[in-house]
């Protein structure tokens, strides 16, 4: 109930160390087919690897793969955080 | 039942079919659907025992060398180690292999065609030319690439590649280039023209013109060559013997540097004038770290790397060290074909704070980088003996400090033209395998024209400030 | 590759192929007078080129990050008295995507029509590496699949039960560290099964989960099949055009796709292929 009533936050939002599930995405075109083909879909359990020194992009662990994605691109991915983390908030 | 139905009934059904389903939606369904029976399979076939899928140390190495602070220092050690190694341990077989096919060979050569009887033409032409601008392509090129390529070849099995495309990828990403531009980049340390080939991993073709124009500024396998040696006979020389080594791979690490911010710089240029565009989605999958094979890449470099770029370069060698003797010994009027091109471009070449003869040098190394540096010294060496009256032969067994005093001496040389060659050698047309490669990646004149002749622009202004500069400030 | 260790045998059992594989030739650059085609195919990194230079003799670029192959790459190896043309194909995450590198691989799955295709598979990544196999088994069922980098899954303490992959997938499933060379012999025997037509294969049909999809796939596939009957993938062609792929809808209109239903190699996207071949890649 707690995930549920809160506003969805996004992939670049997500904190190392915390494990997310994508539920939308918002990328459209080849973008959009890239990141299904990578398995990044609803449903798919993701977290973050590591940063960039420069801040971006950021690596995040996805199916066993570590895949960098920009912000631009992790912004139009839609999470849901696990309800224990969000409501520790 | 429907054997009638043309190609046209077909393309129709799949059309109303598709209004059903749903455009974008189905191919999400269908991804859908895919990986769910993949994770299926997958789940049923594998199983853990206790360990995580990602090894700790993995993920260990992977913080320190995308660390905020620690990522970019690692990076620029690591470019530094690779050329101080490359640097210092090739001065001892350099100077074997110069002593050996410089010396005992050319002396030999001299005096099996004195017995022989040879004409003095015939003499020159084969061993002042051919033969002594082969020779000097091997000793200077053998001992640098068989440590660089195996060294850059452990490092690239290693997996550190990706993680380097990761920490620039900013920088790319600003001056509105693909995220893969940094791969094809460090191609382009290999060759450019592999480089150019290898931005085929970028989709949108406004970026890809954008990686294969600013190719170029990768220094190559022809050019690692000039920069070692001008850093080490010149840069080198400056610092205190026991950093003479540090202080050489320090400037050609500097070149480098400048030529991936000069990347960055037409990159961004580009990008927001003729190519304009925003830059494109990417991901780039960081693969594990994997134990290099030390034995097989050692093979491997060698073999084929090391051996197959100086073949080609001894290949170019052999036909140019004949056109400099024969044009250098070809006299028309009070001077030779070759000292009336020099005497020509060297008031252009003075202006850059270079000369004629690395001019010439340039013309005459379109096909090849590599053999820049024989023809600047055979250059020199025959312009010089007129000039100073040297006897041919004397001073062929160059070692390093020998290149020295020839250039410094015969050539009037000094520390700006050393550092302006290094600097033109970044900013210069490609080759012309890479031009013709750029042709075929594009089919397209105009680029293949913007990408040979910005460059030389570039290279014209530097080279032009930073001459200024130096005679503004009385340094020469 | 240049050891000689993929010709040792790697499991002790007597009926094995590890005493065919004596009679591996490798033939380097040379693909002349092949009588079998055999395609490598994969997501990026997974060891394809490395297979291949175990089999062929030469020395395709390999090198640990995603993006080296860019061309096609071919090479030929001679096996218990058959010759094979061997090509690398780029690595791809997908073959739905339609972009330029999925392309060349995907058109010579398709209309390249190997004897066989390798899908080269990374055992740590089996899920991702499965999306990319599944898609091929739609396309072609003549498949073996080189479950790769064994070493690194039982690095990673992972278990792959490859019988229960080979049940699942329907076709020849065989554990390989092909950086070592082992696993070369089994895959060149199950090669050899494959276009002999030795295993009965049952390759694994995605199932859509939506009726609507099922049915407009299987509407359509049945039409492509009553226009050209014998059309060896008639429900993959059929996804294609649902999904309105360009490239597909121009092999339908212009003829192309009747070349595929007789089983004959298409002379000009070979050729077309061909043009981008220069030797460097993955
Ligand atoms: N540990 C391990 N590494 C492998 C194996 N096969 C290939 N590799 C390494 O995986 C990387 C990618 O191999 P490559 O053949 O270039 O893959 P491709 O991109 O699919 O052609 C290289 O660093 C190889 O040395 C294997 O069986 N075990
Ligand atoms: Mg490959």
């Amino acid at each position: 109930m707690m995930t549920t009533t809160r506003a969805a936050i996004t992939l670049d939002q997500l904190q190392m160390g915390q494990i997310a599930t994508v539920t939308t995405l918002n990328s459209t075109g080849l973008n959009r087919r890239r990141l299904l083909d990578l398995g990044i879909l609803p449903g798919t359990a993701i977290t973050v690897e590591m940063r960039s020194p420069l801040g971006d992009p950021t690596a995040y662990r996805v199916r066993g793969s570590v895949i960098a994605l920009r912000r631009e691109q992790s912004r139009e991915i839609e999470i849901t955080l696990p309800a224990s983390v969000s409501e520790n908030e | 039942m429907a054997t009638d139905g043309s190609a046209n009934d077909i393309l129709q059904t799949a059309t109303q079919l598709r209004a059903q389903i749903g455009g974008e939606q189905y191919h999400d369904k269908l991804m859908e659907a895919i990986y769910t029976d993949a994770a299926q399979i997958a789940d049923q076939s594998v199983s853990r025992e206790g360990q995580r899928a990602r090894l700790g140390f993995d993920q260990l190495l992977d913080q320190a060398l995308t660390h905020r602070i620690f990522g970019f220092i690692v990076m620029g050690l690591m470019l530094l180690g690779v050329f101080w190694l490359t640097i210092a341990g090739a001065n001892v077989p350099s100077a074997m292999l110069a002593d050996f096919l410089l010396g005992a060979v050319y002396n030999f050569l001299h005096q099996v065609a004195t017995a022989l009887s040879f004409p003095l033409w015939l003499s020159g032409l084969l061993i002042d030319g051919i033969y002594l601008a082969t020779a000097w392509v091997i000793s200077v090129m053998l001992p640098p690439m068989a440590i660089f390529f195996p060294l850059f070849t452990l490092l690239e099995d290693f997996g550190y590649l990706p993680r380097v495309a990761f920490n620039l990828d900013r920088l790319f990403h600003k001056a509105g280039a693909h995220g893969k531009q940094s791969l094809s980049m460090m191609m382009g340390f290999g060759c450019n023209a592999a480089g150019v080939i290898a931005t085929r991993i970028i989709d949108s073709p406004r970026e890809r013109l954008i990686a294969i124009i600013t190719n170029n500024f990768s220094i190559c396998n022809g050019r690692w060559p000039t920069l070692i040696l001008m850093g080490t006979i010149f840069i080198g020389a400056t610092a205190p013997p026991a950093l003479a080594s540090f202080f050489a791979a320090a400037s050609v690490v500097t070149i480098a540097v400048i030529g991936i911010f000069v990347t960055l710089l037409v990159s961004a240029f580009l990008s927001r004038s003729w190519l304009k565009g925003e830059a494109s989605v990417y991901s780039l999958e960081l693969p594990p770290y994997r134990p290099p094979r030390i034995l097989q890449t050692l093979y491997t470099s060698i073999i084929d790397r090391t051996l197959i770029v100086l073949w080609r370069a001894v290949t170019m060698a052999a036909p140019a060290g004949a056109v400099i003797w024969l044009s250098s010994n070809i006299y028309i009027g009070d001077a030779s074909i070759a000292g009336h091109l020099v005497n020509l471009l060297n008031p252009v070449g003075m202006l850059l704070g270079l000369n004629g003869v690395i001019l010439v040098a340039y013309i005459v190394a379109i096909p090849a980088n590599e053999i820049v540096i024989p023809t600047i010294l055979m250059l020199t060496l025959t312009l010089g003996r007129n000039i100073a009256g040297a006897q041919a032969g004397v001073m062929m067994e160059l070692d390093e400090g020998q290149v020295y005093t020839v250039l410094t001496q015969v050539g009037g040389w000094t520390l700006l033209t050393a550092v302006n060659l290094m600097l033109f050698s970044l900013l210069h047309n490609p080759c012309s395998t890479t031009i013709l490669t750029i042709w075929k990646e594009t089919k397209n004149v105009r680029w293949t024209v913007v990408a040979t002749i910005l460059p030389i622009v570039l290279g014209v202004g530097v080279t032009f400030t930073t001459a200024t500069i130096a005679r503004l400030l009385g340094w020469v | 590759m240049t050891t000689q260790t993929e010709t040792l045998p790697t499991t002790a059992c007597a009926t094995c192929p590890a005493f065919n594989s004596a009679q591996l030739r490798k033939l380097g650059i040379n693909t002349e007078d092949w009588d079998y085609v055999v395609a490598l195919a994969g997501n990026p990194n997974t060891g394809k080129s490395t297979v291949f230079n175990a089999l062929t003799g030469l020395r395709q670029h390999v090198g640990n990050w995603p993006g080296k192959t860019v061309a096609r790459a071919e090479g030929g190896f001679r096996y218990d008295d058959a010759n094979y043309k061997l090509v690398d194909l780029p690595g791809t995450y997908s073959l739905l995507s339609t972009s330029v590198d999925e392309e060349i691989a995907r058109d010579f799955i398709l209309f390249g029509q190997p004897d066989v295709t390798i899908v080269v598979v990374d055992a740590t990544r089996l899920e991702r590496n499965l999306n990319l196999c599944l898609q091929i088994l739609e396309i072609t069922d003549r498949v073996v699949v080189a479950l790769n980098l064994m070493d690194e899954a039982n690095r990673h303490g992972l278990k792959v039960d490859e019988r229960h992959l080979m049940r699942q997938l329907g076709v020849p499933v065989v554990p390989m560290v092909a950086r070592r060379g082992e696993g070369i012999p089994e895959l060149l025997n199950a090669v050899r099964q494959v276009v002999r037509g030795e295993f009965a294969v049952r390759p694994h049909r995605i199932q859509y989960r939506d009726s609507q999809i099922e049915n407009a796939v299987h509407n359509l596939a049945a039409q492509l099949d009553a226009r050209f009957p014998g059309l060896p993938n008639a429900r993959w062609v059929a996804l294609r055009l649902l999904e309105g792929d360009e490239s597909i809808e121009r092999a339908l209109t212009e003829g192309t796709l009747g070349d595929l239903q007789r089983g004959e190699a298409i002379k000009s996207q070979n050729e077309r292929m061909t043009m981008g071949v220069v030797g460097y890649g993955d």
